[in-house]
């Protein structure tokens, strides 16, 4: 039996209504099946729409004739690239302040010149039934120039490659999104970005080391597997207006998009976002709604589209593969003397990999005097990537959290005190340059080693204990939040930000906290784009800090109303009133007094009703550090990985919701373990995915997995009211390099590859065996 | 006067030197005096007249949501990096 204690919270400060686990305000829908998502709108005469998919992986698109498709009863409108604006891929075309390439997003969700992998969009059907549409497709007739593709980033940076975008500029100096330039280069290549990180004197710091370790790893490109597919339901009003109706983690940038796409203005496009049934960073895209809208356009009907399994999988973005070098140097005392990293992540057909966020994470947990860190950004023939939990940051610890273990082996010092020895603190310079604010990861490595899961006996043979550690910067941006006070005494709150984690009930808690009312006394829901300001999505585990800040000055401005009409209805002045725990109290006579739904019942009476706003942009999004501590046993047999118990240990600034932290922690390490042990892309020499169903995509089911245990330690931000960390991301980032520290420990191989698949560690270990007889080390 | 780390690729700009000390109140008059200094700086930070979408400021261990209008104290630490996101298309 196991010292079981499945979570903890370590508090700091005790609010009243902050840090209690009242039942989710969207629980009642959703688990009686009553929530709607994107695939449950159904409006009268609605269509249904289908896409037509590459079956090559690269070729120019030479004519598409779909007279056929159109003369077919039923189909009522085709729409290819030819139906949208041709926007320009160059640089120089780029809106100022943009954060992509929107000719490349244009070309990504319908082909134009090139289809530049297998599934690539290249025209949309919409007809009476699915039956029809599909049926349509296959009358569509699309002649190709075929190309020779290239799969792997490997061969995409060979000199005699083929090449992708012939316009493309190579970039050197962030992770943007790039552009074509004006001709073709004078040496075409598939880079589309290089940088570098610096800090000291690398080569002094490798000299100065009594210790050097290097490796090189190897990561597979994984789908974020949420299990809602893709879908949006478009209206092209007849007043010129369109409405779309989808499941997005950024309702706001989906109206953008679709907006700039279609060649409206902004204010022409309404998006009512829909329950969303998982994410993680791969509905920050969207790939529907301007096809959908121009096919509503063209019909003068509703059009839906939803995706199916294999199209998310073959046509979606999922992470990307990397490869990643590592070499870590360090003195006999244990202090890390110098690292180094070379990282190359697979972008797909458009420039833009996450190997900036890999580049700014992998060496945060350690106070580096000297390093250097290279990124490449490598176009292939793949689907364009998307943002996956902590994008860029899981793989890249998966890289430096095997060498640290391997450090600590050699030097014979446990890991945790080693990741203590060398912990940064406030102030600490990262290798990329900025030195850290307030951080919490001191507190988190001391609850990990004190933990009793740290000191129990592995009870068996071919067992190991991995840990390794993680950080992701968080996000912070826009926000906006309304704070509706009901005559009933209760309120209603409207935010801006998508729910994809129980953000509404951690809203509704901060502006309960603030009022002095219970959570159930607050309704909140997630606003359209015409009913609340602009926000920023759910992205950078962002949400509770800069919407949570938003619901926080809301409910202020609503107490400050509350105030100044307690003021007015006693006539006396308001630094007279006292607003406390819900009750607005007279200073000066202890029997006037209000409680919030007293007052709230008197609004219309004494000159209306109250609303309170905010709308800001507050940065200081605390970063965060999390800490896995792992035990597996390995069957020698079969090479079979079983997780036997697991622990994480996050600081996460202060659990708003306890519960619903715990579940975006668990939730991460059950992903961390697919992408660990099972799951990964099968391409053919074709750049045909192999695999692209939940029967062949192995996800962990809840019989792979132990219960997975939670310590939140809890380091306020001071950058948040309560002292939020963003806590959704940093979550997964340790979990990869803990289980392969863990194999290694339990079977003496070091695995460099993910999946850490079965047959993945017999090979490994017949080699280390082999290497042994042949006299190895 | 505020001091400018700069990465490896500035660093090609500045002829080598990895920090620079520039006066300026915002961001802006930042990027304007080290244009001055050290000429293709500013095209090397920005699109148009604002810092370019991919990089992001950080200012004394922070990381600013406003670009060249973020105030910039006298003795602060400014770092021009890559922003940290996902896919972009």
């Amino acid at each position: 039996m196991l010292d079981y204690k499945p979570n903890i919270v370590l508090s700091n400060k005790e609010f009243k209504v902050v840090g209690t686990r009242p039942i989710r305000h969207d629980g009642w829908d959703k688990v009686t099946g009553r929530a709607r998502y994107a695939n449950d709108v159904n409006l009268p005469g609605m269509l249904v729409g289908k896409i037509l998919r590459s079956p090559h992986a690269h070729a120019i698109i030479k004519k598409i004739d779909y007279s056929k498709a159109l003369k077919l009863p039923g189909v009522q409108a085709v729409v290819t690239a030819d139906d949208l604006p041709n926007l320009s891929a160059k640089l120089v075309d780029q809106e100022e302040g943009s954060l992509a390439n929107i000719g490349f997003r244009s070309r990504n969700i319908l082909a134009r010149e090139k289809v530049l992998y297998i599934g690539h969009a290249i025209a949309a059907v919409a007809a009476t039934s699915q039956h029809i549409a599909e049926e349509a497709l296959s009358l569509i007739e699309v002649e190709y120039e075929v190309l020779t593709p290239v799969i792997t980033t490997k061969d995409a940076m060979k000199a005699d490659a083929p090449i992708l975008h012939e316009l493309l500029v190579s970039r050197s100096s962030a992770s943007g999104p790039g552009g074509w330039g004006e001709e073709p280069a004078e040496k075409a290549t598939n880079i589309a970005n290089h940088f570098e990180f610096k800090l000291g004197d690398v080569d002094e710091g490798f000299k100065g080391a009594d210790l050097i370790v290097e490796r090189e790893f190897h990561t597979k490109r994984v789908h974020q597997g949420y299990i809602e597919p893709h879908a949006a339901t478009a209206s092209w009003g007849t007043d010129g207006y369109v409405t779309i109706w989808t499941s997005t983690q950024q309702l706001f940038g989906v109206r953008e998009d679709a907006a700039k796409l279609l060649g409206l203005p902004t204010s022409k496009v309404k998006i009512i976002p829909m329950e969303i049934g998982g994410g993680f960073g791969g509905k920050g895209t969207s790939y529907l709604p301007p096809v959908v809208a121009m096919l509503s356009k063209k019909t003068g009907k509703p059009v839906k589209i939803a995706m199916g399994r294999a199209e998310v999988f073959a046509a979606t973005g999922p992470t990307s593969s990397a490869d990643i070098k590592v070499k870590i140097g360090v003195n006999k005392e244990g202090r890390i003397t110098a690292a180094e990293a070379h990282l190359i992540y697979e972008a797909g057909a458009f420039p833009g990999s996450s190997v900036g966020g890999g580049a700014r994470c992998m060496f945060a947990p350690y106070d580096i005097p000297n390093g250097y860190i290279e990124a490449f950004d490598v176009l292939c023939n793949t689907p364009k990537v998307a943002a996956y939990r902590a994008p860029g940051a899981p793989m890249a610890a998966y890289a430096a959290e095997q060498v640290i273990d391997e450090l600590c082996q050699k030097l014979a010092m446990d890991p945790l005190e080693f990741r203590l020895l060398n912990a940064p603190h406030e102030g600490s310079r990262q290798v990329t340059g900025p030195v850290f604010a307030k951080i919490g990861y001191d507190e988190t490595l001391k609850a990990a080693r004190e933990h009793a899961h740290y000191s129990s006996p592995l009870g068996g043979p071919n067992r190991g204990r991995g840990v390794a550690t993680g950080f992701w910067g968080n996000g912070s941006g826009p926000a906006s939040a309304i704070v509706n006070v009901n005559s009933d005494g209760t309120v209603s709150l409207i935010e801006g930000a998508p729910d994809i984690g129980g953000s509404r009930a951690a809203m509704a808690m901060q502006v309960a906290e603030a009022l002095g009312l219970a959570s159930e006394d607050i309704r909140p829901s997630v606003g359209d784009t015409d009913s609340i300001g602009f926000s920023t999505g759910a992205g950078g585990s962002s949400v509770t800090q800069k919407v949570g800040a938003a619901c926080y000055l809301a409910a202020q401005d609503v107490k400050q109303q509350m105030i100044e009409r307690a003021a007015k209805i006693w006539d006396i002045p308001v630094e007279e009133v006292e607003f406390e725990d819900g009750v607005l109290q007279n200073k000066s006579d202890q029997e006037l007094r209000f409680t919030f739904k007293d007052l709230a019942a008197r609004l219309n009476a004494t000159g209306g009703p109250i609303s309170g706003r905010a709308n800001l942009n507050p940065g200081g999004a605390g970063a965060a550090f999390a800490i896995n501590i792992v035990d597996v046993e390995v069957d020698p047999e079969t090479g079979k990985v079983e997780i036997l118990r697991f622990t994480a240990v996050q600081d996460v600034g202060k659990a708003i919701h306890p519960s619903y932290v715990e579940g975006q922690i668990q939730g991460a390490a059950v992903q961390g373990i697919g992408w660990a042990l099972n799951e990964e892309y099968y391409y053919s020499d074709k750049g045909q995915m192999m695999n692209a169903s939940f029967l062949d995509y192995r996800m962990p089911v809840s019989l792979d997995l132990p219960m997975i245990d939670t310590v939140l330690v809890e380091v306020a931000n001071p950058g948040h009211p309560y002292g939020v960390r963003g806590v959704g991301e940093v979550s997964l980032v340790p979990t990869m390099g803990a289980i392969a520290n863990a194999i290694q420990h339990a079977t003496g191989v070091r695995m460099t590859s993910m999946p850490m698949s079965p047959g993945r560690i017999m090979e490994e270990s017949w080699k280390s065996e082999a290497n042994k007889v042949n006299g190895g080390s | 006067m505020a001091e400018v780390w700069m990465s490896p690729r500035m660093q090609r700009i500045t002829g080598g030197k990895d920090k620079v000390r520039v006066a300026g109140a915002t961001v802006r008059q930042i990027v304007n005096n080290l244009e001055k200094e050290f000429p293709g700086m500013k095209e090397e930070l920005c699109e148009d007249d604002d810092i370019d979408p991919g990089i992001a400021v950080v200012i004394d261990g922070e990381t600013s949501n406003l670009g060249m209008i973020e105030r910039v104290n006298e003795d602060s630490e400014i770092h021009f990096i890559p922003a940290m996101a996902g896919g972009s298309v």
